[in-house]
C-alpha cells in the first residue's frame, strides 16, 4: 500500500515534516499574536471606524504591503542579516522561523482587517452606545461578530505558510518541500517527489476542511 | 434631563444639523417627527455623544458633555440606553447573552446577572425564548430583545432611532406596548425618533418637528397640537416643492 520509495527514507521524511510543522506553527504563533492585533488596530483606523486615523493608518498600510509584495524568496535573503542578528546564526530551521514569522504576521493582518468587516456596523455602534471600551468593543462585539471569517482567513494563512515553508531550503531550513526538491527533483526520483507533493496536497485539504468545517460550526448567524 | 443648546453638525459640506435647542423633562415621552434626512437621527445620537456636535452643548442631568472625561461619558451612555431601526443584536451570542452584555461592561457580578437578564426578558415576553440566537427571531422579537438589552442595567432614559420602521403595522402595535409600559411602570424617560406620525401621535407627550436639519415646531400631543404639527409638516413640504427655503418662515 505504502509505495517502497516512501519507506525507504521514511526517517528522513518524518524529520523534514517535522520541520515543516516548527516552521508553520511559529508562523501560526506570529499571525496569531502579532497579525490579529496589527490587523485590527488597521482595521480601528480605517476611516469611519472607532480610532480613525489616517496616518497610523496609512503608515502601518505601507508597511504590510512592503513586507507582502516582496517575493517571498527575496525577502528571505533580504532579512539575513537580522536574522542573523536576532538569532545568532542565519541557517537552520530555528533561523528559517524569523522570516516565516515576519511574513505571518503581515499576511494575516490583512486579512484579519478584511474579516473584520464582517462585523455589522450597527453592532459596533450599538456596543459604543453602551459604553463599552474599545477593549469591549474588541473582545465582546468585534471578535465576536466575526470569528468565522477570522477563521476561515486563519485557515488560508496557514495554507500560503505551508507553501512559504516550501522555499525555506536556501537558508538551510529544512521542512518537506525542501526534501521534495532535494530529494525528488535534484536526485531524479521523480516518483518520491510526486509522493511528496501528494502528502502536502494532503494536509492542505485537510486544514482547509477543518477550517470550513470549524468556521460554520461557530456561525449563529 | 436631556438639554441640547444650540447644537449643529456638519458631515463633509452638509448641514445635518442647523443650530437646534430642546429640552426634554424626566419621564416624560418625546418624539422628533420628520422626513428620512431631516436630521432626527443625527440629533438623537447627540443624545448619547455618539455623535459629537461641531458646536453648542449637550447637557445631560446638569453635566455638559463637552466638559467631562471620554472615561465619564462612557458611564453616563449606560444610563441612556439606546434601541435602534436595525435591532444591532449581537447575531452570535443568544439571547440570553445579548441581554447580558450591558451587565458585563457595567462589571456586575455574575451571580447577580442571571435574575436581572431573566427579569428583563419578562417584561418584554420572550422569557422562554432565552437559548435562541437572534437569527432565529421575527423582527418583532428581535426588536424586544434589543428593549430588553437595553433595560437590564435600569437606564433613566430610552433613546429609540425608528424602532419600528422594520415592522409590520402588528408587530409595531407590540413594541410601541413595551415602551409605554416601561415609561409608566419603570418611569423611564423616552425620546423617540420616527417618520411615521401614528408611531408619535400614539406614543408621545411632547413632539418636535424637524426638517432640514433645524427644529420646525415642538408641540403637545393633543387635539390642537396634532393639528398644529400635521399642518406644519403639510406647510413646510409644500413650500420645498414650491422652492422656498424652510430657513425664510
Amino acid at each position: 500500500m505504502i509505495p517502497d520509495v516512501l519507506i525507504e527514507y521514511q526517517s528522513e521524511i518524518w524529520v523534514s515534516i517535522g520541520e515543516t510543522f516548527i516552521m508553520v506553527g511559529f508562523a501560526i504563533l506570529a499571525a496569531l499574536l502579532v497579525g490579529l492585533p496589527i490587523g485590527t488596530f488597521l482595521f480601528l483606523c480605517r476611516k469611519g471606524q472607532l480610532l480613525e486615523n489616517q496616518i497610523a493608518f496609512s503608515s502601518l498600510n505601507l508597511i504590510v504591503n512592503l513586507i507582502r509584495s516582496f517575493p517571498f524568496l527575496l525577502l528571505v535573503i533580504f532579512m539575513i542579516p537580522f536574522t542573523r542578528f536576532v538569532m545568532g546564526t542565519a541557517i537552520g530551521t530555528a533561523a528559517a522561523t524569523v522570516p516565516m514569522m515576519i511574513i505571518a504576521s503581515a499576511h494575516y493582518s490583512r486579512l484579519v482587517e478584511q474579516s473584520l468587516l464582517d462585523a455589522p456596523k450597527g453592532v459596533l455602534e450599538a456596543a459604543v452606545s453602551m459604553g463599552a471600551s474599545i477593549k469591549d468593543i474588541i473582545f465582546k462585539f468585534l471578535y465576536v461578530e466575526a470569528r468565522s471569517a477570522l477563521v476561515l482567513s486563519m485557515t488560508t494563512s496557514t495554507i500560503s505558510f505551508i507553501s512559504y515553508s516550501t522555499i525555506m531550503g536556501v537558508v538551510g531550513g529544512g521542512g518537506i518541500g525542501d526534501f521534495a526538491i532535494r530529494y525528488g527533483y535534484q536526485q531524479f526520483r521523480t516518483d518520491l517527489m510526486i509522493y511528496v507533493i501528494i502528502i502536502i496536497l494532503v494536509f492542505v485539504q485537510f486544514i482547509q476542511y477543518a477550517g470550513i468545517t470549524l468556521a460554520r460550526k461557530i456561525d449563529k448567524r | 434631563m436631556i438639554t441640547l443648546h444650540n447644537v449643529s453638525k456638519q458631515f463633509e459640506s452638509f448641514e445635518a444639523i442647523k443650530d437646534v435647542s430642546l429640552s426634554i423633562k424626566s419621564g416624560e415621552i418625546y418624539g422628533i417627527i420628520g422626513a428620512s434626512g431631516a436630521g432626527k437621527s443625527t440629533l438623537i445620537r447627540m443624545m448619547n455623544y455618539i455623535e459629537r456636535p461641531d458646536e453648542g452643548s449637550v447637557v445631560i442631568d446638569g453635566e455638559a458633555l463637552d466638559q467631562v472625561k471620554h472615561k465619564r461619558i462612557r458611564h453616563i451612555r449606560q444610563s441612556l440606553a439606546m434601541v435602534f431601526q436595525g435591532y444591532n443584536l449581537v447575531g452570535n451570542k443568544t439571547v440570553y447573552d445579548n441581554v447580558a452584555v450591558p451587565l458585563e461592561l457595567s462589571k456586575v457580578p455574575k451571580r447577580d446577572r442571571a435574575e436581572r437578564v431573566l427579569e428583563s426578558l419578562r417584561f418584554v415576553g420572550l422569557e422562554t425564548l432565552k437559548n435562541q440566537y437572534p437569527g432565529q427571531l421575527s423582527g418583532g422579537q428581535k426588536q424586544r430583545v434589543a428593549i430588553a438589552r437595553a433595560l437590564v442595567n435600569n437606564p433613566s432614559v430610552l433613546l429609540c432611532d425608528e424602532p419600528t420602521s422594520s415592522l409590520d403595522p402588528n408587530t409595531t402595535a407590540e413594541v410601541l406596548d413595551v415602551l409605554k409600559r416601561i415609561n409608566e411602570r419603570l418611569g423611564v424617560t423616552i425620546v423617540i425618533v420616527s417618520h411615521e406620525m401614528e408611531v408619535i401621535k400614539s406614543l408621545c407627550q411632547r413632539v418636535t418637528v424637524m426638517a432640514d436639519g433645524q427644529v420646525y415646531d415642538t408641540v403637545e400631543n393633543n387635539p390642537t397640537g396634532v393639528q398644529h404639527m400635521e399642518h406644519s409638516a403639510a406647510g413646510f413640504v409644500e413650500r420645498l416643492r414650491s422652492g422656498g427655503d424652510a430657513n425664510d418662515s
